[in-house]
């Protein structure tokens, strides 16, 4: 891994448009290494695609997306290689448990020996150590979702993508993911992750970037946030009132 | 009728005692299906995996037209592979008409569609669900291949036991370009129809029976794997 950081992420004027619809509106924002942050919102308001469009999953209709020390537009794969995404609903290969992580390793051109050292020592992190000669597709929802924050942690990524990693999953089974993502955080990885669950936001958030209908309505440190929303929007949102 | 039960029983004993004639024939019957279902699998399952993942124009028309050849008629293979192998063909100088090797070359040819038709389906499928995390994890197309192959390797084994079922039952591209000579060239489904012409009904039986025998053995084969597959993978 080379020594230059590909942080700050900087999108300039990002819009994305689909079916005529234009479903993120024109956002620029910095995105720097340091705290963790949370895009909060509600079903719809675009949490999704703003993380797919920094992610270079999905090409913004216009504006670019920019990193550090990258050519504009420049979204190939060593840049995919300093980052990582967990989803919502995780996709595991057809292979055991250890399998899975060793195949993120080995894109990252590690030898046999050294993923397969790497790969034990990062299930044992979260916590799924015993499990590894399963196949990843025979664990629970939990189980799955810690074994691709197993994967994504195992690259070392500068930055790490959640989208909604605990949607699916009992509240025992979302301690354990938060206590790993905080762990990935404390290891030096920017977590940038989209939730719609308020409790959730105020256990991990450091800043929160709030949407509303395709369109980042504020960004704040996550304390000031909580004790007062600016606009109205998040102020219902906070609230618990439906705003639409 | 009471030709028909003597012949069964016949038929029997030649299995039963593991006939050499019989034998032999079998033999050359699976040494040259599996070389050509060996070899069009090869071919077939990172053709029709570079069909679904790539993107190229008249990938559509590739698709179609890959999925028609499927119903290749056996013995328009064989009169092409005739006219490519003779004497006066392009390819003539090889000296292979009427060897197991042209046979093995037409049952290829007969095969590969359905391999690759049915690859490109599975790892179509596939992609649709990976291809996010792929791509997240930094897969380019070129890795994404065998990867793609080897998840869906429980699929794609059926596949290719589908193309087996075909080149083992197939008898108009063997007969055209083997010549069904005897020792060299003589496969079940050749013999079964000289035989069965020349009234040689316990010989022709007794490969039926077989060639019945490896249709279920086939599809028994490809049953189990699928239910492996759903167990592994529930």
């Amino acid at each position: 891994m080379s020594a230059a950081s590909i942080l700050p992420l900087r999108l300039e004027e990002v819009a994305y448009e689909a079916g005529g619809r234009t479903l993120i509106e024109p956002v620029s924002l910095d995105i720097a290494h340091g705290p963790r942050s949370l895009l909060l919102g509600p079903n719809g308001a675009g949490k999704s695609l703003l993380l797919r469009l920094c992610h270079g999953l999905i090409r913004p209709s216009r504006g670019r997306v920019v990193w550090q020390g990258a050519a504009p537009g420049g979204n190939g794969v060593p840049l995919l290689h300093r980052q990582a995404m967990v989803f919502q609903r995780p996709v595991m290969l057809r292979r055991s448990a250890l399998a899975n992580v060793e195949y993120a390793l080995k894109l990252r051109g590690l030898g046999r020996k050294d993923r397969r050292e790497r790969a034990t020592a990062m299930l044992a992190r979260t916590g799924l150590g015993a499990l590894a000669r399963m196949p990843a597709r025979r664990l629970s929802g939990g189980e799955q979702q810690r074994l691709a924050l197993a994967r994504a942690w195992a690259v070392e990524p500068e930055i790490l993508f959640l989208d909604e990693p605990t949607a699916n999953l009992d509240p025992a089974a979302v301690k354990l993911v938060e206590e790993i993502i905080g762990a990935i955080h404390a290891a030096g990885t920017k977590i940038v992750m989209t939730t719609h669950d308020l409790a959730q936001a105020r256990r991990l958030a450091d800043e929160i970037l709030f949407l509303h209908r395709g369109r980042v309505v504020e960004r704040r440190d996550a304390a000031s946030f909580f004790a007062g929303p600016r606009t109205e929007a998040a102020r219902a949102f906070v609230e618990g009132r439906l705003h639409w | 009728m009471q030709d028909l039960a003597a012949a069964l029983g016949l038929a029997l004993q030649l299995i039963a005692r593991a006939d050499s004639a019989l034998a032999e024939i079998v033999g050359r019957s699976l040494e040259v299906s599996l070389a050509a279902v060996g070899l069009a699998t090869l071919f077939g399952l990172p053709l029709g995996a570079a069909i679904a993942l790539f993107h190229f124009p008249g990938r559509h028309a590739v698709t179609v037209l890959l999925n028609a050849l499927m119903g290749l008629p056996p013995v328009v293979v064989g009169l092409v592979a005739y006219l490519l192998l003779s004497r006066s063909g392009p390819l003539g100088v090889l000296g292979l008409l009427f060897t197991p090797t042209a046979m093995i070359i037409a049952q290829f040819f007969l095969v590969t569609p359905i391999v690759a038709a049915l690859a490109r389906q599975t790892v179509e499928d596939l992609w649709a669900e990976y291809s996010e995390q792929l791509r997240s994890l930094g897969t380019s197309p070129m890795r994404a291949l065998p990867t793609l192959l080897w998840d869906g390797r429980f699929s794609l084994t059926t596949a290719v036991l589908a193309g087996f079922g075909r080149a083992s039952a197939e008898v108009g591209a063997v007969m055209i370009v083997g010549g069904n000579i005897d020792h060299v060239t003589r496969v079940m489904t050749t013999t079964i129809a000289l035989e069965t012409s020349k009234g040689n009904l316990p010989l022709a039986l007794a490969l039926g029976f077989i060639l019945i025998l490896l249709s279920i053995g086939v599809n028994a084969a490809a049953f189990l794997l699928r239910e492996t597959a759903r167990e592994r993978t529930a």
